[in-house]
């Protein structure tokens, strides 16, 4: 007998939540609990009073499984909103890196120029490295770095992504 | 302004939910609650023999009362105890309350003596939890917590509570202002409501297929739940959780459904064409092979935890409700209407065919004593007492299931989801607190009995005159019969050895004990149980190797059924095994 699998879909999830100690462990801990995935996850707080923040899930899995996550996020009693950016429509997604680059001569040069077409600026520099930080939609950044990797990558840091719905209407 | 200790503040709360009785064990991280307990007379403590006894006494409390359990248990070790009867909880939808002692708040993290993470452990087989920090904190904690507990979807809520935040101040003044951020709904949409009402009327073939959620629904959803099946015709079947919910007298009673239901009632779930599923949640034990369930049915589901639809199978109807309104809701519609339901002569003629194979016979004998007639005996002598009768977990829970029969509901308590032994005698001893009055009675296994078996001992000191009814067959005989049915009979590691003399044990602690191996003496053994002013253990010696059947082997659609030892392969294949 073997394991079988099932096509995923990929979905990203806001959910506006309680800003109180363990939500984050909380629903994190739903996804592994149940066998759900997480592609990337971001939290930060979003309101004036500090009261409330605003988590951004990438999540992958056949529709039954994402309509259960989906469920069970809304379940815990801390988080107050779940929304499936990728159902509701038309929406951007904006993911931040940190890329390091070292290297001397024509690979220098070469890291500048691509780094100048993919508008990455640079936030720090020695004569042998440079720092980048590039935003952008996920697939514009594994492409930077995927560049990078050619002109002396040395690490990289990504922040996951952030969504919103495009429009004047909250998500 | 005045002000009082952690330990104080949390009394005066249990106190404004109307606690009145809580079930615990001491220790050093819960002594200040336990010296504010001392000082005050109106919360009941029952000191259990073991935090997981705590758990499930809160949980048999609960169930058989409709109110909320409490448990109070201190750090560590006494909160990883009664994890056991929190997941149970969980997953049977029982309203506790769980208080736990915790190393002072400058202490946490440090590995300090008898230090555990009660929130993270608890976090994802309780409903919500909390550590409290603050003693200022703590009112507003503990009225969330029993409304979480007790509102939408029941459940357990945990309350950790640091040693120093016990014993600290803090205002009183905080009564009645605490925000309430937890909202379920409880009426249907009207919309989906008359569409379930409409695809009722017009069913030709219809099931109600109940669960757990009627019961904790409360008395109403049962009551409105006998007018529904009344003004639709429909059979009723449920699921082990809502056993009672609808009357096992009633002519329309089709038995339980699944793993070990009845004929009839799984062949009606496969064959219906309208399957109204009210308050339970199409559990893998209820279902068989998913992609033969029910096949043709159009499936309505009525259920109060919006993760509970469309989780294992794709309903065409869904209901996010709280069951009891929502039948109330259709039964006004259907009135209101006049609405008359198809003639279900033909249906019923079916279900006639169905039942008349009589699923649940057995090869009688006059030289042991079967389970089944075990069961049968004791269902007979004290069904007019209205007995609670819990159970352990195996075959002397489904043979309790098929053959004992429920018309109340709030009289059975057993643990389903989970699935634990050891959860009856506990359970007993909480019902038993709760209802001082009724006859209650834990139906056990020998194995399971001995999970638990040091609550016992409470029974002794609250002077509750439970009876314990053990239907010894030496084997862990669930095991044993899968092992038969799926292993060619490897009897790995089910055997029963080295039972202690249940009739000796039961003297040991106080009380009575009888045993009986004579199928004529049962009867008069039973009897004798009954009459006793006090707990009682009986030994009640059956039949060794007798199977739970009918059963829908792992893997298997409703139609398959296995009624009799004779249809047993005796091996599987590993998709199969790979079930549960």
């Amino acid at each position: 007998m073997h394991i079988k699998e099932e096509v995923s879909e990929r979905h990203v999830l806001t959910l506006t939540v309680d800003n109180e100690a363990g939500t984050l462990a909380r629903i994190a801990g739903m996804f592994t609990s149940r066998g759900y995935n997480i592609d990337s996850l971001t939290v930060a707080d979003i309101s004036e009073d500090h009261a409330t923040s605003r988590i951004t899930i990438v999540t992958k899995g056949p529709p039954p499984v994402i309509d259960q996550i989906i469920a069970q996020c809304e379940r815990l009693v801390p988080v107050h909103k779940v929304t499936d950016l990728t159902e509701a429509g038309p929406h951007v997604e904006r993911e931040l890196a940190l890329v390091k680059v070292s290297g001397a001569g024509d690979q220098r040069v070469e890291a500048m120029r691509l780094a100048d077409i993919y508008r990455a600026r640079v936030i720090d520099a020695t004569v042998n490295s440079f720092i980048f930080e590039i935003t952008g939609g996920p697939d514009k950044i594994d492409t930077f770095v995927t560049l990078m990797r050619e002109v002396g990558l040395v690490e990289v840091g990504r922040t996951g992504i952030v969504g919103l719905m495009r429009g004047s209407g909250a998500s | 302004m005045p002000e009082k200790s952690g330990a104080e503040i949390l009394i005066d709360c249990l106190l404004e939910q109307g606690v009145d009785t809580v079930f615990g064990y001491p220790g050093g991280a819960v002594l200040p609650i336990y010296d504010a307990l001392f000082q005050q007379k109106k919360i009941r403590h029952v000191l259990v023999r073991h935090e997981a006894g705590a758990a499930h006494a809160a949980e048999g409390y609960a169930r058989s009362t409709g109110k909320p359990g409490v448990v109070l248990v201190t750090s560590g070790p006494g909160a990883t105890n009664a994890v056991t009867g929190i997941a149970d909880a969980f997953l049977d939808s029982i309203p506790l309350v769980v208080l736990t002692g915790q190393v002072a708040t400058t202490l946490i993290g440090s590995d300090a003596f008898q230090e555990a993470d009660t929130v993270g452990i608890t976090r994802h087989c309780s409903k919500h939890n909390y550590l409290v920090k603050d003693p200022a904190d703590l009112a507003a904690t503990v009225r969330e917590a029993f409304t979480i507990a007790t509102k939408g979807r029941p459940g357990p809520v945990v309350i950790d509570i640091p040693k120093n935040v016990q014993v600290a101040t803090a205002p009183t003044d905080v009564k009645g202002n605490s925000p309430n951020r937890f909202h379920p709904a409880r009426e249907a949409e009207y919309a989906a409501i008359n569409q379930a009402v409409e695809l009722l009327a017009k069913a030709k073939a219809p099931i109600l297929y109940t669960g757990g959620g009627v019961i904790n629904s409360g008395p109403d959803a049962s009551a409105a739940l006998r007018e529904l099946a009344e003004l639709t015709g429909a059979p009723v079947t449920s699921t082990l959780m809502g056993l009672g919910a609808y009357p096992a007298s009633s002519e329309a009673w089709l038995g339980m459904l699944g793993m070990h239901g009845t004929y009839e009632a799984n062949m009606a779930m496969n064959q219906c064409d309208v399957m109204f599923c009210l308050g339970a949640r199409f559990d893998d034990r209820i279902t068989g092979r998913l992609d033969a369930f029910s096949p043709d049915s159009i499936k309505i589901h009525v259920d109060i935890d919006r993760s509970s639809i469309n989780k294992t199978v794709r309903v065409d109807l869904p209901i996010v409700a709280d069951v009891g309104t929502a039948i109330r809701q259709m039964i006004d519609i259907w009135k209101g209407r006049k609405v008359k339901p198809q003639p279900l002569t033909e249906w019923w003629s079916k279900i006639e065919g169905w039942r008349s194979v009589r699923c649940l016979n057995y090869p009688a004998s006059k030289s042991e004593i079967m389970p089944q007639y075990a069961i049968e005996r004791l269902y007979a002598a004290t069904k007019d007492r209205a007995p609670i009768i819990t159970t352990e977990v195996g075959q002397h829970q489904m043979w309790a299931a098929q053959h004992f029969h429920f018309d109340a509901p709030n009289k059975w308590l057993t643990s389903g989801g989970l699935g634990t032994m050891g959860y009856g005698l506990p359970a007993a001893v909480g019902a038993q607190m709760g209802n001082p009055d009724a006859l209650v009675i834990d139906i056990a296994g020998e194995a399971s009995i001995q999970m638990n078996i040091q609550e016992m001992g409470t029974a002794t000191q609250y002077r509750l005159p439970i009876k314990i009814f053990i239907l010894n067959n030496e084997w862990m005989g669930m095991v044993r019969q899968w092992q038969q049915l799926t292993y060619e009979s490897r009897y790995s590691e089910s055997y029963s050895d080295s039972l202690p003399d249940f009739v000796a044990l039961a003297e040991a602690y106080g009380w009575k004990g009888i045993r009986c191996d004579d199928p004529a003496k049962l009867d008069d053994a039973i009897a004798e149980m009954l009459a006793y002013d006090g707990p009682v253990m009986f030994d009640c010696r059956v039949a060794k190797t007798a199977n739970c059947f009918p059963m829908v082997p792992s893997g298997a659609a409703h139609t398959e059924m296995i009624l009799h030892s004779d249809e047993v392969s005796g091996t599987m294949d590993d998709e199969a095994k790979a079930l549960v």
